[in-house]
């Protein structure tokens, strides 16, 4: 029996797995301790707590646990990694390299660097979402410092060559950070075999608890360092002051275990279904995959339905489907998705695309009920839809002059 | 944001879809909004030549719920009026019909356009001058 509402939106947040409250539990009462408390035992177990989620974490992505930095999530590690690396390599120079397709964390903290005077180079990305690793060499100057290339998208699910952006960068001297939020826990990321410097991620995107996150630093060949933009106690290595979320961080822990543990198994099941899902929604007419479908994540798919509206669309199956669209009918400017414009993609697409990000607790059954009412509100919508009945009719729709607003 | 209970039954039961014939003299026809901004609404109105009066409306909207729910309830309004009692539909009317909230506003002033748009068709194909209605401006 299908319980509704279904959630297939994952890349938006994920739901908790039992397994990490359980082992939350005890920190938020029993062992209620501050880390940072050196002198009694409420203090010993929290730190021990704390020791032991930072392997957890660490040994997730093959890294040192010297080398991971709580923070309250992806978003603060993308702000700590960029305007920590701009400012402790001032005297390097003041220029860095990231994409049109970033999270918002990047662009935005981005923007807020040239404001301080930076240079920003903003690589466009090939109609497949996947940027050109000549552009990228070739947009790296004496005094770039940073290059910011996410490991994977949230909205296209696309999956950048991070091995070779890293060797890229390596060549150059210059470091590598990457926004792993999307792509930890999900896909094996090695940060020694891929050569990645810095990456933030975060526990929510992984079946762990919201508030928490870290940010990897490297400490060797080279050894990384960020100015801390918050200042403190000096905990995390000086680098992010504040008292450590104990309980968070031990679901982090738990959630990066089972994602070890897991990922593999999920990463098989969880692509079986998207691609069921895929294939049954490209039977109706004029459906398009966005961005890249080899180098993609196993969960996730981005779909437009050609003269059907995103919004109009979620509408018809949103009481039972929750789902999210790049059409952006709701805010003041109406503009849709960026990421999928900067693919090339028409606004009239972008506005009509579904994105999908299954999970690990996504059915078939789950699956087979989304494919047979995306299909029936596409058409029924498709029937009311001026665009398609001129489409059917043959008429350009490029060869009409809209009225824009 | 939760739609009205209102702009979920047009969607879910819209009236008046379809398609009235664009060459007959008797039908004026309103297409506004641009694929580019996600709306985009064909309102059609079928007048008795005689009185004035609009004997059928149809529509096709592409677009968000409150865009589908806008056209549907303007063409049920538009059944019964006369061509002068439809150019008095202000858009601020259907936005208390429907309950819409301030980011769909710009929704009904597409229909207020689709309307006067039709009418100003069905003017011009009966050898009457095309009216100039006042700018919105909230898209």
């Amino acid at each position: 029996m299908l319980k509704f509402p279904i959630y297939l939106d994952n890349n938006a947040t994920t739901p908790m797995d039992p397994r990490v409250l359980e082992a939350m539990i005890p920190y938020f009462t029993e062992h209620f301790g501050n880390a940072a408390s050196r002198n009694h035992p409420f203090g010993w177990a929290a730190e021990e707590a704390v020791d032991y989620a930072r392997e957890q974490v660490a040994k997730l992505i093959n890294a040192d646990p010297k080398e991971i930095i709580f923070t309250s999530g992806a978003t603060e590690g993308d702000n700590l990694a960029i305007k920590g690396v701009y400012e402790m390599y001032a005297s390097k120079g003041n220029h860095i390299i990231t994409a049109t397709t970033e999270h918002k964390a990047v662009l935005d903290t981005c923007k807020h660097i040239e404001k301080l005077g930076g240079e920003v180079t903003y690589l466009e990305v090939k109609a497949d979402g996947l940027i050109d690793l000549a552009e990228l060499e070739a947009a790296i100057r004496p005094t770039t410092i940073l290059v910011a290339i996410m490991y994977a998208n949230n909205e296209i699910g696309v999956v950048q060559p991070i091995k070779e952006i890293s060797a890229i960068a390596k060549k150059h001297g210059v470091l590598l950070f990457t926004d792993g939020v999307q792509a930890v826990g999900k896909i094996p990321v090695d940060v020694l075999a891929d050569g990645i410097d810095i990456m933030a991620f975060s526990a929510h995107k992984m079946y762990g608890p919201k508030g928490v996150g870290a940010l990897y630093v490297r400490r060797k060949n080279p050894r990384v360092k960020v100015t801390a933009q918050m200042d403190g106690g000096g905990h995390e290595r000086g680098m992010r002051s504040g008292t450590l979320n104990v309980p968070g961080i031990v679901g982090f822990g738990k959630a990066c275990e089972l994602a070890r543990l897991e990922l593999a198994d999920d990463a098989v099941r969880l692509s079986k279904l998207r691609d069921k899902l895929e294939n049954a929604l490209l039977q109706i007419e004029e459906a398009y995959v966005n961005g890249n479908q080899e180098h993609r994540l196993p969960h996730v798919a981005n779909i437009s339905f050609k003269h059907v509206e995103g919004e109009g669309l979620l509408m018809g199956f949103n009481k039972t489907i929750a789902l999210s669209s790049g059409s952006a009918c709701t805010s003041a400017s109406l503009e849709p998705s960026y990421v999928l414009k900067a693919l090339g993609l028409g606004d009239d697409l972008a506005h009509s695309s579904l994105r999908f990000g299954l999970g690990r607790f996504t059915t078939e059954e789950q699956v087979d009920y989304t494919i047979e009412q995306i299909t029936n509100t596409v058409n029924k919508l498709r029937d009311m839809s001026p665009l398609w009945e001129m489409y059917k009719e043959g008429i350009d729709l490029n060869s009409i002059e809209w009225a824009h607003h | 944001m939760a739609y009205s209970e209102k702009v979920i039954d047009h969607y879910s039961n819209p009236k008046n879809v379809g398609t009235l014939d664009k060459g007959s003299k008797s039908v004026g026809t309103g297409l506004v909004g641009a694929p580019e901004c996600g709306d985009v609404m064909r309102l059609q109105i079928q007048v008795d030549d005689a009185t004035g009066v609009i004997t059928d409306a149809k529509f096709k909207t592409f677009g968000c719920g409150s865009a589908i729910a806008s056209s549907s309830l303007a063409t049920e309004w538009l059944k019964g009026k006369t061509v002068d009692q439809a150019m008095a539909i202000d858009n601020m009317d259907l936005v208390e019909e429907l309950n819409l909230p301030p980011v769909k506003i710009h929704c009904s002033v597409l229909a207020e356009d689709a309307i006067k748009a039709a009418i100003n068709d069905y003017r011009v194909k009966n050898g009457l001058e095309e009216l100039v209605f006042e700018e919105k401006g909230v898209h």
